[in-house]
């Protein structure tokens, strides 16, 4: 078991399974599809990430670097949110970056029932660690365990 | 965050509860980049990329309407990504049932909505607002709260505005307050290059494999890139300008690249030249082999990869002017050297609507529907988003294309000789 400190971006508590990518996380990419054709698992559909592609997101712990591609990015995170179908907390390892971020805040503002706990500066070793099935655990001070 | 008093009373809730959750959205927005103010949004217009009516996107229409209702809505009229529909794309029955009963149903609702929020004109889908026939085109130095990743780092790159990777919605949100929080590539340090690129290639390097190779290595960085004016030139001109849209389209969509520099080109490039490198910038070169490379481990998804094309998509991002007519020329010359009179695989050549109308008051027009090349202003990604489409080989010149769908990429060239003489691609 290792902890690890990062900031908080959204805030909340969430426990679950992780899922870990070490290439930037294409938000368009890897969950319009799912959302568009019901798949409540929200399978990731981007072909070129080999790390996630066909893994289910929603409900775990997503890892990663950071997120890439299309600036639809944050709305497709939002919708995922509202659809309830949004990983349970995101980590990244770096400095969030702009389409996350936007993703993030505006499920936190405009949602009510909605919680999607992120932190982010956890740093290489972070990902360096965590792998595919371990359990994670996030406090609301940014803290997060892994084992 | 230190906030204006007026920026403050907005938050406080003066304006209304619906205004202060938008500005409450900028300010928490900025706090993730460690943003200290607001500053105006400056530029004439803004863009978004949402310009689809697609049915599950629910949340984002609810959203609109609380925004419309509340009457928050921007001073600044914008444009929008391309359309997803459009009868001159080829679609069979079954695509089309599923175009409009199943996806794109909400496209006349969406549209409503955007010309309630200050859609420019019924026809300003596109997402190379930037160019003349559209209207939309920064000056150097203007503040833009715009989103779309390939027109914002070509406004960035080439127009030498300065715009954050903003998402969607969120575009929206700063045009609406007229402030976005001051961070990153809003900024002269944000705007400085964490990475030399040095391109040392025995040719002209093809726009969008060498923009996927960079976005790929430098992600969210910005590139100065050494080497490439050797061949697109000094100038900014019609050609070079064309280029680096390709170029940065694909930069921004296999990467998330937002801001780069190309020496002795791009205007900050031009008046600042290696003042722009970071003191520790790293070195990525990029000749023939790693190109090669880079292509190489593109994956095929189609089910049976050496079948035969059945549609070609040109055009992500939609061409310009220029483009057309020198892709007309270019499939003329093609159709001739092969000995036939059309084109082989239905092609699709995608530009802007205003664009297309300007395109057709030329020759080129007429000469372009005689080698039986359609012209549309549909995005090719969101029409490849129907399942149906997406089970048909389709082949494109587009890297962001690629990255998005199960359309496959070949060379501008390859894509010629594909369409103009046919057969298996393996």
């Amino acid at each position: 078991m290792r902890e690890f400190k990062g900031r908080v971006v959204t805030p909340g508590t969430a426990k679950a399974e992780a899922v870990v990518t070490h290439n930037g996380f294409n938000t368009l990419a890897s969950l319009q599809k799912s959302l568009q054709f019901g798949d409540k698992t929200a399978k990731c559909t981007d072909q070129n990430n080999p790390d996630l592609y066909g893994k289910p997101l929603a409900g775990y712990a997503l890892c990663l670097p950071q997120t890439i591609g299309s600036t639809t990015g944050g709305m497709v995170l939002y919708c995922a949110c509202a659809m309830k179908r949004q990983p349970a907390c995101m980590l990244f390892a770096n400095q969030i970056d702009s389409l996350a971020a936007a993703g993030a805040i505006l499920a936190e503002v405009w949602l009510d029932d909605v919680t999607m706990p992120v932190v982010d500066c956890l740093g290489d070793e972070f990902l360096d660690y965590v792998k595919d099935g371990m359990m994670i655990t996030i406090g609301e001070d940014g803290m997060v365990k892994v084992e | 965050m230190k906030l204006t008093e007026q920026q403050q009373a907005i938050l406080d809730g003066e304006k209304g509860e619906v205004m202060a959750k938008v500005m409450k959205t900028l300010v928490m927005y900025g706090e993730a980049f460690g943003a200290e103010a607001m500053v105006p949004v400056t530029s004439k217009y803004n863009h978004l990329v949402t310009s689809f009516g697609l049915g599950v996107i629910a949340p984002v229409y609810d959203l609109m309407e609380k925004l419309i209702e509340a009457g928050a809505v921007s001073s600044q009229q914008f444009s929008a990504d391309p359309r997803p529909l459009d009868g001159n794309a080829p679609a069979n029955f079954l695509q089309n049932l599923v175009f409009n009963k199943f996806m794109y149903n909400k496209q006349e609702f969406y549209e409503g909505q955007l010309e309630k929020l200050g859609l420019m004109d019924k026809n300003a889908f596109t997402c190379a607002c930037y160019m003349d026939e559209v209207g939309n085109k920064p000056e150097k130095g203007d503040v833009l709260s715009w989103s779309e990743s390939s027109a914002v780092v070509y406004a960035n790159s080439v127009l030498g505005a300065r715009c954050n990777r903003n998402s969607g919605i969120m575009d929206l949100m700063g045009s609406i307050v007229g402030y976005v929080p001051y961070f990153g590539l809003l900024t002269d340090e944000g705007r400085k290059a964490t990475w030399i690129v040095k391109v040392k290639t025995t040719k002209k390097p093809e726009a969008q494999l060498l923009g996927s190779a960079v976005g790929m290595k430098v992600m969210e960085d910005v590139p100065y890139i050494v080497g490439l004016d050797k061949w697109i030139g000094s100038e900014l001109n019609d050609s070079a300008c064309t280029y680096l849209k390709d170029f940065g389209a694909a930069t921004a969509s296999n990467g998330a690249v937002g801001l780069y520099h190309v020496e002795n080109l791009t205007p900050e490039a031009k008046e600042q030249g290696e003042a722009l490198v970071a003191e520790d910038a790293k070195v990525y070169v990029v000749d023939d082999a790693e190109l090669a490379r880079v292509k190489a481990g593109y994956p095929i998804m189609w089910k049976k990869p050496n079948t035969k094309p059945k549609l070609c998509f040109v055009g992500c991002p939609h061409m310009s002017l220029q483009q057309l007519k020198d892709w007309t020329d270019k499939v003329e010359a093609r159709l001739q050297k092969y000995g036939n009179k059309k084109v082989l695989i239905p092609t699709v050549f995608t530009a802007a609507p205003g664009v297309l109308q300007e395109f057709e008051k030329t020759d080129y027009a007429k000469r372009l529907r005689a080698t039986g090349v359609i012209t549309s202003y549909i995005c090719p990604l969101m029409y490849m988003n129907n399942p149906l489409c997406a089970k048909m080989p389709v082949v494109t010149s587009s890297n962001k294309l690629r990255t998005y769908t199960t359309a496959r990429y070949f060379t501008d060239n390859e894509i010629l000789t594909l369409i103009t003489r046919g057969g298996r691609k393996s």
